[in-house]
């Protein structure tokens, strides 16, 4: 350790040396060749790479010392060229360049930082996930009759590993086209409202502030609400308690969350119909809501299907509403109307915090994986498909 | 009007004008529900915490009063918010400020595409990345901080799973990232042109210019836009109940520990019942209000900076 040290810190030095020897010859009296006066005081467009190596260099030099990690390198080497590049524009050039150049470097330091967990994310869950999805019939299978037994022999190597996310699928797909068979009428007619017919009444106001409320809704809130109000409801109709938890309740909590959401975006992309339209339809004596209906809707649908499609990619990955209202189950139940119902998000968790076989954890870990993996791709699917309705269905702009 | 037997066509129909009034009443209806079910929410809340509320200490399953029960959980729901903004701010507002005005114009809309991608992965994958992934990987830096910087009593006991919540307030600073991100980066691509060109035109520098214009321009929006990601943050339920093995309120961050609102509702509630089940709705009912008040606060500051903001 101690006879490497003297080498590299020999290293780290010649750079930073050699730079400010270069920087120093364009001050003196003769050019050097290749820069004109209006460049001369500033720093040799190599100068980053010669402060990156020296930091890289340096870094490794203090990692030798404290024992070697690849991440401890790369952040030793980040903070010290931020240093360095400050360094020495604060000596070659002036304090101004100086800290402009180090807040350039920490704006680029916090987009890189950013990046980090999203790689690591997505790498976790593709490379855990892949494992997960491809045992066999992990889509077809449900996790009925699945018991620790099996999961400890697959961890021992003696089977393979079943069970699967095909109750949780239906679960999800039945509960995420409830909510939005109950949101998207409420959501699309209330922002007609405020944008066409309220004109800007008090009441309007009112609905827009508790929109905006209604976005900040903590989701297990709306959750709560639904499980009180069904309970509410079915209680009224003489049903026994704990017949509430079933799929529509969990539709009910999801559509307090997509509501606003869908409310939001359709007003926005109602407000950029030109007005023209309205009033050209009007002129050949249209009524209000046949215009409404064939000319402002048709116009704005594209932005309207994105923000439906983009509310509907929400929902799909909420999991407290669901929890508290909808329950789990290891069955297919394709009731939305009856006993308890799985879906995707609460299938992960549930075999995360509570593996079928608690001395062999491995074949949960590896089926909450793969829902994982299952639940991005389609919320990835559900992104692209909003930004490819946008552009299927955005108006023809020919013509005008 | 001057023929009164044969009305003009354009006038005539009563069809159509019955279609009109059914029409904005339909939609008058639907901005109403909005309202209800609203008001909705509050009653049921209100309601059904009711009798928590007034039960006495002896009754309720934890034998404390609901104040003593519901305020560890305030506090850690609190201490895990604040720390996820403290960490995401910063980093939110560099990103932001790279696609709008440092980045490439060829790079900055990929980037921000990618960011938003990154608000769209579901909470529970974020939880489970965070208790399977980060927090072993947390395991040796926190016995590092421990061993260095164990004297400050936030950093004593460090915990062997990494499942604390210091690693629960990243999980939930990744997740507020792209919120805070997106809405800070609306407002600094807001920043009248004018006032950008005029800074470089005295000879500022870039950063200079960004101090001078874009960052007083956009403080009001970067404001709100920080209050509704905490307001995320306070509400988020997966990410902390899959990352933080929850116990009692500690101020170590590296020890097991604290837990939050959202997170004690969703592991109790399934199986909740009885005066249990009202005194989970009524903790539930503290962090509404919570969060109502964060996201009062933000709109509050949005709307009182509206005139100013935009067009001028």
């Amino acid at each position: 350790m101690t006879t490497q040290k003297t080498p590299l810190e020999d290293a780290v030095s010649q750079p930073i040396a050699a730079s400010t020897s270069t920087g120093d010859a364009p001050a003196g009296p003769e050019r050097r060749h290749g820069r004109s006066r209006l460049t001369a005081g500033q720093l040799p467009k190599w100068t980053p790479y010669a402060v990156g190596a020296a930091a890289l260099v340096l870094s490794a030099a203090i990692m030798a010392l404290i024992g070697f990690n690849v991440a401890g390198w790369v952040i030793i080497a980040a903070i010290a060229y931020v240093v360095g590049m400050y360094a020495v524009t604060l000596i070659r050039e002036n304090r101004r360049k100086a800290t402009d150049g180090l807040w350039r470097n920490l704006i680029i330091g916090a987009f890189l930082i950013a990046l980090v967990p999203l790689i690591s994310v997505m790498w976790t869950v593709i490379s855990n996930g892949w494992q997960g999805i491809t045992q066999p019939g992990f889509f077809a299978s449900d996790m009925q009759g699945i018991t620790g037994k099996y999961d400890r022999a697959a961890q021992a190597g003696e089977g393979p590993i079943l069970g699967g996310i095909a109750h949780a699928l239906v679960g999800t797909l039945l509960i995420t086209a409830a909510t939005t068979i109950i949101s998207v009428p409420i959501g699309l007619l209330a922002s007609i409202y405020l944008v066409e017919y309220s004109n800007d009444n008090l009441f309007s106001k009112i609905i827009r502030f508790f929109v905006d409320v209604m976005t900040g809704i903590p989701s297990i809130v709306a959750g709560l609400f639904a499980a009180g109000f069904m309970l509410a409801v079915f209680s009224f109709f003489g049903a026994a308690p704990g017949a509430q938890t079933i799929g529509l309740s969990a539709a009910i909590a999801l559509s307090v969350i997509m509501i606003p959401i869908v409310v939001r975006s359709t007003e926005e992309m109602l407000r950029v119909v030109p007005n023209e339209l309205r009033e050209a339809s009007a002129a050949l004596g249209v009524r209000k809501w046949r215009t409404t209906l064939k000319v402002v809707l048709p116009t704005a649908i594209s932005g309207i299907a994105s923000g439906v499609t983009l509310a509907i990619a929400r929902v799909v990955g909420e999991t407290a509403p669901i929890l508290v209202t909808a329950g789990f189950t290891v069955a297919t139940n394709w009731n939305l109307v009856k006993d308890w119902m799985m879906a995707l998000p609460v299938y992960i968790y549930y075999q995360l915090t509570t593996p079928t076989a608690p001395q062999a954890p491995e074949p949960s870990m590896i089926r909450a994986w793969g829902g994982a993996l299952v639940l991005i791709i389609l919320v990835m699917l559900l992104n692209l498909l909003a930004r490819a309705v946008a552009k299927w269905l955005a108006p023809k702009t020919a013509g005008r | 009007m001057t023929t009164v037997t044969a009305p003009s066509p354009l006038t005539a129909g009563e069809k159509g004008r019955a279609g009109d009034k059914f029409f904005s009443g339909l939609t008058f209806a639907a901005g109403g529900l909005i309202l209800v079910v609203l008001l909705f929410v509050t009653v049921f809340l209100v309601v059904n915490a009711y009798p928590a509320l007034i039960a006495g200490a002896d009754e309720l399953p934890s034998q404390t009063s609901f104040f003593e029960y519901v305020w560890p959980l305030v506090l850690g729901t609190l201490l895990a918010a604040g720390l996820a903004l403290l960490m995401a701010t910063p980093v939110a507002i560099g990103v932001a400020l790279f696609i709008s005005h440092v980045a490439p114009r060829k790079l900055a809309k990929p980037v921000g595409y990618v960011i938003d991608l990154l608000a769209a992965i579901p909470s529970v994958v974020y939880g489970a990345w965070g208790m399977l992934f980060l927090a072993p990987l947390l395991v040796p830096i926190y016995d590092w901080l421990h061993r260095y910087l164990g004297w400050i009593p936030l950093f004593n006991d460090p915990s062997a799973t990494g499942r604390t919540i210091l690693t629960a307030a990243i999980v939930l600073a990744v997740m507020i990232l792209p919120i805070i991100t997106a809405l800070s980066r609306e407002i600094f691509v807001q920043t009248p042109k004018l006032h950008e060109e005029a800074a470089l035109a005295l000879g500022a520098t870039r950063w200079e210019m960004i101090k001078m214009s874009v960052l007083p321009f956009a403080r009001p929006g970067v404001v709100s836009a920080i209050m509704l990601g905490l307001g995320r943050a306070l509400g988020e339920t997966m990410a902390v109940a899959l990352v933080l093995s929850s116990g009692a309120l500690t101020w170590g961050l590296l020890a097991e520990g604290n837990n939050t609102i959202p997170a004690e509702i969703a592991a109790n509630f399934p199986e909740a019942s009885g005066l249990r089940y009202n005194e989970l709705i009524a903790a539930g009912l503290a962090l509404f209000l919570i969060t109502l008040v964060v996201n009062l606060a933000a709109r509050w500051i949005v709307n009182r900076h509206k005139e100013f903001s935009g067009a001028n």
